[in-house]
């Protein structure tokens, strides 16, 4: 398909402003450089993009069950909501009385998102899930320096965790302590009694984890650590599995980040905008990011914590984002929550139950709102790899699901199917898998040839990255 | 009232059978008995759509939405043609995840490409990424690009944003890096303060262009001053602005970034908004987060792929130099979308006229003996003495208009082509009165 | 696979060519790249840089991973083989030609193999 560079012709364009109505200025130093900005009509323009969104594959073109991030179904209602002008046309330095209602999105987001998660207070100024690990690591950092302790250097990260957290922790100026995973996917509790000490500043821990298991020694874990001095950090990217069940805040995590974008259904935009929101407990509050949203009288009022760590970003974060995540959570309710989570386990456990017929299971126990199939032995076997079938899943109108990851799984294939889906689209959605392994076996060709379907077919990534070719330039 | 589960109860309880479960709570056995919540969460009850649509229609009534917008300082109400919305509120575009299955995911990638090209146009840079968060956090994120062992300390203009200067100073507390804050002189940044703060060990300088006060720098200049010194120059430029100043690749940066808002999205309080990074070809390699890359598939058909990740946290993890993962792709397609339906005229037009009804406001508040402060030249924002600040944005605000942003000094006000001139006349006369 | 009997190897799959003395040639053996896959990028070391026997000192990515190369030797980096900045494939076609730094002053060595140590030690 060819680029927007490519189409149209100099001259054409939109009748979009109308002329000057005051006298022209320009600047001593004007731009000397010619810009060459697509040049089209109105209906060619509406066709590439029209054309372009038939190149994607969004929640709506069908099941989308890649692990770890959640790809529930986004409501419309949502949408709705965070479009109304009186959010849209709103200037983020007008006066704190005439945007009353956006203060008002944010305390109640605060109070609703603190309650599901145990915590007593929240900042949503973080855009997406890192950059929420990186506000709470500052705010650990913040916390241990308070106290007038620098020797607390290191954060323990398990090795099942996502790139995003040891990432994270060097940003916040941390040295990294991997601690190796137990045979069943858990933290290895003597391994992180061992690594314990006075230089520990914190713990960085999903739980559910990220091969879908519930951490029964999660009480013990962040014992540990908060008899060491340390901190322990939530990274939310698997709360869907839990919400309204049981709450971080009382597994004994001091600091979390939710993924707005997960799991209160707020649409990731082809890779974003997201919300990274991050909750504290009371130790925590007077470090957080300012400003924060606190109550004055009958309304609300910005203020700076006393010990702010400074901004991560410019003005209050991913607004909009923020609005339909509160719009999510007040259709759910008191009784919505808790039933989003188990029905999201329930389709989980229910598609692992069908696919163990024939695939192997990295960790073989009931699982929580995802699982991770190990497919070594079927590689071993045909020479099909989990890549090959998640390139058959395509041909099949599934996106595959998270692949390679995580990293202590050798060719894992991790499912998670979210609540919004139907049992019809799951048995579907299994016949395919199981189609598949059938496959690998009779015809494997097929499947290192798979996708044949798709708008294009296996790409050369490989010579991308040798002769990168990042931007389009005129022949 | 509804979770969006489509399973009946009867569906729930085959396929609970089906996984040897008798309820649903034998699939948490694995949570601690007493960690459970049970019914204690004090959350109030679901809602129909009806409900929540007044509710949360209340809370966006209790804003006020200002007819004319005098105020910019970081975030500018430019027109956003109509074509704009219906692209990208087309539901595949928007629910999409991250394009990691290339052979599905061509039309999020090519987008991507597309505006990593535009943004190369703009500024004049050689490479840009998929984008970052927002403006101050691709500030922040250019210090990892430039420091090495020797080159440590990191330097910021005064006359940048402040949000901008804050969110490079809590990176740098994470860092561990020390930021200079390098003064300013008449509302621009001070050339001869810069000359002697820039050490061996500095590794960038960051100004920008326009700067927070509306005022052009003279960045070329600054730029000699930088490179002189051996450290990275890091302009940040308004992008409309790149319509008719004088490029960062002109003025000699090493890397530009930005905040892309003005491309074409709301200001919507202040988010979601779009932050771009560009730098030079000997600098590509540095560049934090997604970027996508030409290539082609098995038949020889060009086709695009995320690429240059190994530099990325997924694989480098605790050696990689961001942490960043998503990019704001919904952002960057508004932006593209943007600059297509403007393309090259519309968006010297737009930018043409800011800056021309600025100036226009500028002469007219200053017959009414407003002047500036600062001297020398500006874009579409400036700053004017004013002695009883409070007094001139009330009469203003009582007709509708949202006046300038009050500041050390004065008051910082911006026009864009959204503002006629009528409404500016309107403006001053109410100013007249008051003053 | 081919392990010259000039070279002197690594267990952690670098080969050393001895210039004189106190310099040598360091690269990957072709056992390392056929295990790393197609290689896209390698990040060279800086000149005059120090390195330490048994740490890394430079790293090579493909597209999926990236992998440090660790140094046989102690010494300091006299020059480094740009041509792999453009092309990184010559580390999987002619691993052996590839060289990626010549190190000099070497005032330590780890204890390395001869081509049929190396052959041995990979089998295992």
């Amino acid at each position: 398909m060819k680029l927007i560079f490519e189409k149209g012709a100099p001259g054409q364009h939109l009748s979009l402003l109308p002329s000057c109505d005051v006298p022209e200025v320009s600047l001593s130093q004007e731009r000397k450089a010619p810009l060459p900005l697509p040049q089209v009509s109105e209906t060619e323009l509406t066709r590439h993009y029209t054309a372009l969104a038939k190149r994607v594959h969004g929640v709506n073109d069908g099941f989308y069950p890649l692990g770890s991030c959640t790809m529930k179904y986004n409501p419309k209602i949502n949408e709705d909501m965070a479009a109304l002008p009186g959010f849209t046309q709103i200037h983020p330095l007008q006066p704190e009385s005439t945007v009353q209602g956006c203060l008002e999105v944010l305390a109640t987001a605060e109070k609703l998102l603190g309650e599901i998660t145990g915590m007593d207070a929240m900042t949503f100024q973080p855009a997406a899930g890192a950059h929420g690990e990186f506000t709470g690591l500052l705010l650990i950092k913040a916390y241990h320096h308070h106290r007038g302790d620098s020797a607390r250097t290191k954060i323990i990260v398990p090795d099942s965790a996502h790139g995003t957290n040891p990432a994270s922790a060097v940003m916040a100026g941390y040295t990294v302590v991997n601690i190796p995973s137990a045979p069943d996917g858990c933290v290895d509790v003597e391994a992180l009694k061992a690594a314990v000490g006075p230089d520990t500043a914190g713990l960085m821990l999903t739980n559910p984890n990220t091969v879908g298991i519930f951490d029964k020694n999660i009480l013990e874990i962040t014992k540990i650590v908060h008899d060491a001095g340390g901190l322990c950090y939530y990274d939310g990217a698997n709360l869907n599995a839990v919400m309204g069940v049981v709450r971080p805040g009382d597994m004994g995590f001091d600091v979390i980040h939710l993924n707005l974008h997960k799991t209160f259904s707020t649409p990731h935009g082809g890779g974003g905008p997201g919300s990274g929101a991050v909750g504290c407990k009371a130790l925590l509050e007077s470090f957080l990011p300012g400003p924060v949203v606190e109550k004055a009288g009958d309304g609300y009022r910005f203020a700076i914590p006393e010990h702010s760590i400074g901004r991560v970003k410019d003005f209050y974060g991913n607004f909009t984002v923020v609005v339909k995540a509160l719009t999510y959570i007040l259709t759910l309710g008191k009784a919505g929550i808790p039933e989003a989570a188990e029905n999201a386990v329930l389709n989980a456990n229910y598609m692992m139950k069908r696919l163990k017929e024939k695939y192997t299971m990295a960790y073989d126990v009931p699982c929580m709102h995802e699982f991770v199939m190990c497919l070594e032995d079927l590689l071993h076997d045909t020479g099909v790899s989990a890549m090959d079938i998640a390139k058959g899943l395509l041909d099949n109108g599934i996106h595959p699901p998270t692949m390679y990851f995580p990293l202590i799984v050798h060719e894992a294939l991790m499912i998670e199917p979210t609540e919004t889906e139907s049992k019809e689209t799951l048995d579907e959605a299994c016949d395919v898998f199981l189609k598949l392994w059938d496959l690998a076996h009779s015809d494997p060709q097929a499947l290192h040839d798979a996708p044949k379907t798709t708008p294009v077919r296996r790409l050369d990534e490989v010579g991308a990255a040798r002769n990168p070719v990042l931007r389009y330039t005129e022949a | 009232m509804g979770s969006y589960i489509p399973n009946t109860g009867e569906q729930r309880r085959e396929m609970l059978s089906a996984v040897g479960a008798q309820c649903v709570q034998d699939l948490f056995a694995s949570v601690p008995k007493d960690m459970l919540v049970g019914d204690g969460l004090d959350l109030p009850e679901g809602l129909s759509e009806l409900e929540v649509r007044r509710a949360v229609t209340a809370m966006a009534e209790k804003n006020r939405i200002y007819p004319t917008v005098l105020r910019g300082a970081g975030a500018y109400r430019h027109f956003i043609p109509a074509v704009v919305r219906s692209v990208v509120t087309r539901e595949e575009l928007v629910t999409a995840y991250t394009p990691y299955q290339a052979e599905i995911s061509q039309g999020i990638l090519q987008s991507i490409f597309e505006f990593q090209t535009m943004i190369c146009m703009l500024t004049g840079m050689d490479v840009a990424n998929a984008s970052v968060y927002d403006g101050g956090t691709a500030a922040a994120e250019s210090i990892a690009m430039c420091k090495d062992r020797r080159r440590t300390k990191a330097y910021v203009s005064a006359c940048a944003h402040p949000h901008v200067i804050e969110t490079m100073r809590t990176y740098c507390f994470g860092s561990d890096t020390e930021l200079v804050v390098v003064p300013e002189k008449d509302g621009r940044t001070d050339l001869e303060a810069l000359k002697a703060a820039l050490g061996a060990d500095a590794a960038c300088f960051y100004l920008q262009q326009p700067n927070y006060y509306g005022n052009m720098e003279d960045a070329a200049a600054i730029g000699e001053i930088v490179h002189a010194a051996g450290a990275k120059f890091v302009m940040g430029v308004n992008p409309i602005a790149c319509a008719v100043m004088a490029t960062p690749a002109e003025c000699g940066a090493d890397i530009a970034v930005g905040e892309g808002q003005p491309l074409g999205l709301d200001i919507a309080f202040g988010g979601p908004y779009l932050g771009f990074m560009a730098a030079t070809k000997a600098m590509f390699r540095k560049l934090p987060g997604r970027i996508v890359g030409q290539t082609h598939d098995v038949e020889g058909q060009v086709g695009y792929v995320l690429t240059l990740t190994a530099r990325e946290q997924h694989i480098r993890r605790e050696k990689a130099s961001s942490n960043i993962c998503s990019n704001q792709a919904l952002c960057a397609l508004t932006a593209g979308v943007y600059l297509t339906a403007m393309g090259p005229e519309g968006l010297e037009k737009a930018a043409r006229q800011s800056m021309s009804k600025a100036h226009y406001l500028a002469a007219e508040l200053e017959k009414i003996g407003m002047k500036r402060l600062h001297g020398g030249e500006f874009f579409h924002e400036f700053v004017t003495a004013c002695d009883k600040p409070q007094a001139v944005l009330d009469a203003l605000d009582k007709a509708g208009i949202l006046g300038g942003l009050p500041v050390e000094g004065g008051i910082l006000w911006c026009v864009t082509e959204m503002v006629s001139r009528e409404e500016i006349d309107r403006a001053v006369a109410i100013i007249k009165e008051v003053c | 696979m081919n392990f010259p009997a000039e070279l002197k190897y690594s267990k952690s799959h670098e080969w050393v060519k001895m210039l004189d003395d106190t310099t040598a040639l360091v690269g990957i053996t072709d056992y390392a790249q056929s295990e790393l896959g197609d290689l896209v990028f390698i990040n060279l070391p800086v000149v005059g840089d120090a390195v330490t026997k048994e740490e890394a000192f430079c790293d090579v990515e493909s597209v999926k991973a990236v992998s440090d190369v660790v140094s046989p030797l102690t010494g300091v980096v006299a020059e480094i083989n740009e041509a792999l900045m453009d092309e990184p494939q010559m580390l999987n076609e002619s691993p052996y030609e590839a060289w990626i730094a010549k190190v000099e002053d070497i005032t330590d060595t780890e204890e390395l193999m001869d081509a049929a140590a190396y052959e041995a030690f990979i089998q295992q």
